[in-house]
């Protein structure tokens, strides 16, 4: 199988990238961690990547909004590169933060006429920081980080990220390409009917969306923290898994250029 | 030059939550029986705009098109000024000139990539209030809306036409004549200079600078006064002191280097070759061995009277400041967890009980948490553990302990900087943030120009310590500098004076990087401002240190060189502004002596006559309590699981919401080894005796960790003293004594202290309706802070219950210790044994305790604090979503007691070093097997009621449902 070399990008005030990148090795990836710097000063450093991976954390402190700036800077910089690289048959993944910037960068979902992202993710419902397990299933066969799953158990922490959409039509038409891939749903995997199930208020339950070809990918849950059993938080009282469920969405990213 | 005003809104049909805050905060403190808000957040954009440029930045960088709206025009603007709900006042605040305002320099960063040419940014808050008059609004924005210690208020429409501050600096060398001055003279100017030295320093200060022929410029006293402040010398607790109590009298030449580190140099002695102490009470944080390849560094430190002014900032810099602790340990730790303890105030308080000054203590614990949220969440730190404790005489005074938990490898745990090298600062500019609250009058904002409290309220900026971070673990990794140390109180003059003791130095202050123009070289000297580092580093790396610091826009400037002198030089650019000996600054104090005494109170008795009738209320109140009641408000909005090490998070249980012990973290994700973080404090025991406050601290720190699996013969502790005012006798005196018992207590587990901090004199004094001065002292608050290692994270345990058909034991034995307990507390009684220790006991229990669950033979373990074994019994049940069957026969007493004493004692005592196991039945006989060396009963058994039911003598006493139990301790601080 040819190991993929995954980017995993850093930018002031990222702080999840060590095990972002920890979990792709596990996948059996080849993985560095560079500084969006140096992909300002020279794009062509993507080239050598199959994966780009944007990791959780408060990029530039998430000041103005979360992954507000470092998005701009990619519109500002990088479209031509981001463009080049997403229609390369490789794979984008976006974890919290990075999911922010996918979003609002215009990266994942199409731009629309006045040059706005469709979409946004905003302050929690509840309007503070949360930190939570929660469940999730996949509402869509299109992207090819959930290949295989069905239902899945992540931790989510994080502000702003509630996920709503600009308008019915951006939302029938998100809903109708299988873009909306992964929902908040409530422990027995029903549709949640809000918190603490849907954890942020986001619409529809979306916790993860993927782009038209579903090789693009952001979710607000965190995989990377859920690769070791140890991670769950009844593993004490459920027993030990042999590995986090996490683990699927880096392998999946791995095994698709096998 | 224009100024251009960006309001932004909730867009229509999104929810206004900040509105719907204060309106509810409004409600909660009683300020107004209705009003309706609706506010904005803006930004203030000064530089060569044009309207279309500012709608643009307004519409793709500043706003959300999908969830906001935005008002968009010149400062002064009709259009600004138009209320969206009518009849309303307006009220705007702003960050003071001069305070951090980290979102207004992003966005400038922002709008500068874009294209843009704004120069300056600043943000604001806008409040539209209505249906209250304007006596209301003013009440509201002082309580609810502005901190006037950073924020200044405008009432109606903005009227400001620029945002520049600060106006270029022109040199001027001040002398201080102090040569001459009489006693009277040299206090007086201790205290209006706010250099805070007793008369004793002042006046080794003068013969110091009559013997020199000289007198002192303002930067030599300041650096003198700073390196002999208690807060960086420590001299009242490493000090001489006479202390006697109903044991004798005890002559101390330094308190702490005889009690504290006096035990962790006997344990060591007594460890020998097996030693994994690494470097204790002298870098920033201690250090332990962890594995082969990487040590362990732990600080807890004290922020407390920045947040009793600012709570969000002063918690910001609170956490800010100890995370750069282990940064700045050895050569430079990668923090991995943080800590969190805090005492406050009831948070009902009645706001007309609050005295003139203070803050309500339900706004500190809100700015508090948000504040440590905030900067830990940012930095990609955990923070993993915690406390929070309420009494009410942390009116005033609130106390905020943070800590930080590092790794470094092994061969980087020390550091030396050597002559030659450059010091070298680097992250945040130099502001006045900090510095002793000089009034910051070159700032100008409106016409009037606004005084700045510049003093020691600070807001951090969490992404420029966590850009240092970045390059300082590289950089160490590259071997790129000998030396590193964080500025924290004192600024500069601290870091570069300690560094340098050894060997001499010479600043150049003119070259230090300031945030705005108009310091003097004392200001930059003495600046406390957040965010910086110095470093040592040798000539021919600093192109590479400097370049790896640019590449990720970090700012780094050379401000000195280490020179072999033993001399303190400080230069501003060509004059020699301040000019010691090394051996004066470190040396020259005058030994401070101070007399202690400590009286035992007399224990009085307890009338347990007719108390027994209400245990199953007593038990309900109890878990509501505030100490004992649910935290998740807080922890959930702490970021636990970054980093992607945590094994046992904060709340466990089948609904992962019950009350862990301790946490535990993997550090090294291919690794199993772990580390615990745990917390032992009972500031209710320290009112009847201070040492065994102290003594069950410790114990209660260590039995937190053993009871997720730490090996209790590899817990290294710290010490974090908080107390009132020390120049009393008898308050010193209760110090001291607690000081005995930590040393008597850590030799006696072989449990060594690594680090500690104390914090003196907190008290708040005000005066009463009557015009008479009242003084609130703090109890003596003293915290201890564990740091535990398990071989095995796979080996841990948490506290609930895990399966219906169980076992329950309890290790330990019970004595009738109800004095300071959260029994007496919620019926409001006095009197009491306080709980003690016996260290005979607790160290073989500690082991059994470990031996069992390292070997699979525990599913649950809890330790027994407040509220005892009902308190305990009851989490575990409802954390574990199930019964039990309890008998209260079987528990194990140090005595005969009567009827009603004997079910309160076995119920509700506090008594130290006791443990709750649920076992398989399979296992019973390897348990007790493994606990036959110390007291462990059988009690009862784990079943599917979901009811708790514990009786005595075939009478049951209690008998409540988990659900009661659960809402009545998730209730109270449910917010």
């Amino acid at each position: 199988m040819a190991t993929p070399r995954v980017l995993v990008l850093r930018a002031p005030g990222t702080n999840c990238d060590f095990e972002t990148a920890h979990a792709f090795e596990r996948a059996g990836a080849e993985t560095q961690r560079i500084h969006i710097n140096r992909i300002l000063e020279n794009p062509d450093v993507m080239k050598d990547f199959q994966i780009l991976c944007i990791p959780g954390g408060f990029s530039y402190g998430d000041d103005v909004a979360a992954g507000r700036i470092l998005a701009n800077q990619m519109r500002n910089h990088l479209a031509d590169v981001m463009q080049e690289f997403k229609v390369s048959d490789k794979l984008l993944l976006g974890i919290c933060n990075g999911f922010q910037v996918l979003i609002k960068s215009g990266i994942l979902l199409d731009d629309n006429e006045n040059g706005d992202p469709p979409a946004t993710l905003c302050w929690n419902d509840h309007g503070r920081y949360e930190d939570r397990w929660v469940h999730l299933k996949t509402t869509s066969d299109k992207c090819v980080f959930l290949r295989g799953m069905e239902q899945i158990y992540l931790p989510i922490a994080h502000a702003e990220g509630r996920f709503v959409m600009d308008g019915e039509q951006v939302t029938a038409s998100l809903q109708s390409n299988g873009q909306l891939a992964l929902a908040y749903t409530t422990p027995a995997g029903e549709a949640a009917t809000g918190f603490p199930d849907n954890p942020n208020g986001a619409e529809l339950n979306v916790a993860g969306v993927c782009d038209t070809s579903g090789r693009v990918f952001g979710l607000m849950p965190h995989p990377e923290r859920f690769i070791d059993g140890t991670q769950h938080p009844r593993w004490t009282r459920e027993g030990l898994q042999d590995e986090g469920a996490g683990m699927t969405v880096f392998r999946n990213a791995v095994e698709y250029f096998a | 030059m224009v100024l251009w005003e960006v309001d932004i809104y909730p867009a229509t049909g999104q929810v206004d939550r900040r509105s719907a805050e204060i309106v509810s905060d409004v409600a909660d403190l009683g300020l107004a029986a209705q009003v309706r808000v609706v506010a904005a957040h803006g930004y203030l954009l000064e530089g060569d705009l044009s309207e279309a440029e500012v709608q643009q930045l307004a519409a793709k960088l500043l706003a959300d098109h999908v969830v906001e709206k935005t008002v968009v025009a010149q400062v002064g603007d009709a259009a600004l000024n138009e209320s969206p709900i009518g009849e309303s006042s307006l009220v705007h605040v702003l960050p003071k000139p001069g305070v951090m305002d980290p979102v207004a320099m992003t966005a400038l960063t922002g709008i500068q990539d874009s294209g843009a040419q704004a120069t300056q940014v600043r943000t604001f808050s806008k409040y539209w209030l209505a249906d209250v008059d304007s006596e209301t609004v003013r009440v509201i924005s002082d309580k609810i809306l502005a901190n006037d210690s950073i924020e200044q208020v405008i009432y109606g429409s903005l009227d400001l036409d620029r945002l520049e501050h600060g106006v270029a600096y022109e040199f001027e060398l001040k002398t201080v004549p102090i040569r001459e001055l009489t006693d009277d003279q040299l206090e007086s100017l201790s205290s209006t200079g706010q250099l805070y030295l007793t008369l004793v320093e002042m006046q080794t200060i003068q013969q110091h600078f009559q013997d020199l022929d000289r007198d002192p410029t303002d930067i030599e006293l300041e650096s003198v006064a700073q390196t002999w402040s208690e807060h960086c010398s420590h001299k009242t607790l490493a000090g001489r002191i006479a202390y006697r109590d109903e044991n004798g009298e005890r002559q101390f030449d330094n308190m702490l280097k005889e009690t504290i580190f006096g035990a962790t140099v006997q344990i060591r002695e007594e460890l020998g070759d097996d030693d994994w102490c690494v470097s204790v009470f002298k870098d920033n944080a201690g250090i332990v061995t962890f594995n082969d390849e990487f040590n362990v560094v732990f600080k807890v430190e004290t922020h407390n009277h920045p947040s009793a002014l600012e709570p969000y900032g002063g918690a910001n810099t609170g956490i800010g400041g100890v995370i750069r602790d282990p940064m700045g340990t050895g050569l430079g730790a990668k923090p991995i967890c943080n800590t969190n303890v805090f005492c406050f105030a009831n948070p009902d308080t009645a706001l007309d009980d609050l005295p003139a000054g203070v803050l309500h203590p339900r706004r500190v614990m809100k700015g508090v948490v948000s504040g440590v949220r905030d900067y830990g969440n940012r930095m990609g730190i955990p923070t993993v553990n915690g406390a929070l404790y309420f009494d009410d005489r942390y009116l005033g005074n609130p106390l905020v302990y943070a800590g930080n938990v590092g790794i470094i490898p092994c061969e980087m745990s020390f550091k030396e900087a050597h002559a030659g090298e450059w010091v070298v600062a680097i992250g945040g500019h130099t502001g006045r943030d900090g510095i002793h609250g000089a009034t910051f009058s070159s700032a100008e904002l409106t016409s009037d120009s606004e005084s700045l409290s510049g003093g020691a309220v600070q807001i951090g900026n969490a992404i420029t310590e966590k850009m240092v971070l970045d390059v300082l673990i590289e950089a160490r990794d590259r071997g790129l500098y000998t030396c590193v140390t964080d500025c924290g109180a004192g600024g500069f003059a601290s870091a570069v004076g300690e560094m340098g003791e050894e060997i001499g130095v010479e600043v150049y202050l003119d070259k230090c990087p300031l945030k705005y123009d108009g310091l003097n070289y004392t200001e930059i000297w003495i600046s406390e401002a957040q965010e910086r580092m110095v470093f040592s580093v040798p000539d021919e790396n600093w192109q590479e240190f400097h370049d790896l610091c640019e590449s990720e826009g970090v700012s780094a400037n050379i401000i000195g060189k280490f020179q072999d002198t033993g001399r303190l030089v400080l230069k501003y650019e060509d004059h020699v502004v301040g000019d010691l000996t090394m051996d004066f600054l470190h040396n020259g104090r005058p030994p401070v002596v101070r007399d202690a005494f400590y009286e035992p109170p007399v224990v009085m008795d307890i009338d347990f006559e007719g108390t027994s009738a209400s245990a199953a209320d007593d038990l309900l109140s109890i878990l509501g309590s505030l100490n004992v009641a649910s935290k998740e408000w807080v922890i959930r909005q702490y970021d636990h699981e970054v980093q992607a090490g945590s094994v046992i998070k904060p709340l466990v249980g089948v609904a992962n919401d019950g009350p862990g012990d301790a946490a535990v973290v993997r550090p090294v994700l291919d690794s199993w080894r772990a580390l615990t973080i745990s917390c032992g404090m009972n500031p209710r025991y320290g009112d009847l005796d201070t040492y065994h406050m102290a003594a069950s601290g410790i114990d209660e720190a260590i039995r937190n960790s053993v009871a997720v699996g730490a090996n209790p013969d590899r817990i290294a502790i710290l010490d974090n003293f908080c107390w009132g005012y020390t120049d009393r006798p008898e308050t010193l005196g209760s110090l001291v004594r607690a000081a005995l018992a930590c040393y008597d207590i850590a030799v006696d587990l072989q449990t060594p202290f690594i680090s500690g901090k104390d914090s003196l004199n907190n008290e708040f004094s005000f005066f009463d309706d009557a015009g008479e001065k009242q003084t609130i002292s703090i109890p003596a608050t003293l915290l201890i802070s564990a740091l535990g290692q398990v071989d095995d994270a796979r080996t841990c345990v948490t506290m609930d219950f895990k399966e219906s058909g169980n076992v329950i034991y309890l290790v330990g034995t019970t004595a009738c210790e109800l004095g300071g307990s959260h029994w007496t507390l919620v019926r409001d009684m006095e009197g009491g044994q306080v709980p003690q220790v016996d260290t005979s006991l607790s160290r073989p229990i500690f082991r059994a305790v470990h031996q069992a669950i390292s070997t699979g033979l525990v599913r649950a373990c809890h330790d027994l604090s407040e509220g005892g074994l009902a308190v305990g019994l009851a989490e575990m049940a409802f954390a574990g979503g199930l019964g039990a069957n309890v008998d209260l026969d079987n528990v194990e007493t140090n005595g005969e007691f009567d009827g009603e004493t004997e079910l309160v004692t076995k119920l509700f005592s506090e008594s130290n070093t006791r443990f709750v196991c649920e076992v398989k039945p399979e296992n019973q006989e390897a348990f007790e097997a493994a606990m036959s060396g110390v007291v462990c009963k059988l009690l009862g058994t784990v079943d599917a009621t979901e009811q708790l039911s514990i009786s005595r003598s075939d009478v049951v006493e209690v008998d409540l449902p988990i659900a009661e139990l659960k809402e009545a301790w998730q209730s109270p601080l449910r917010w």
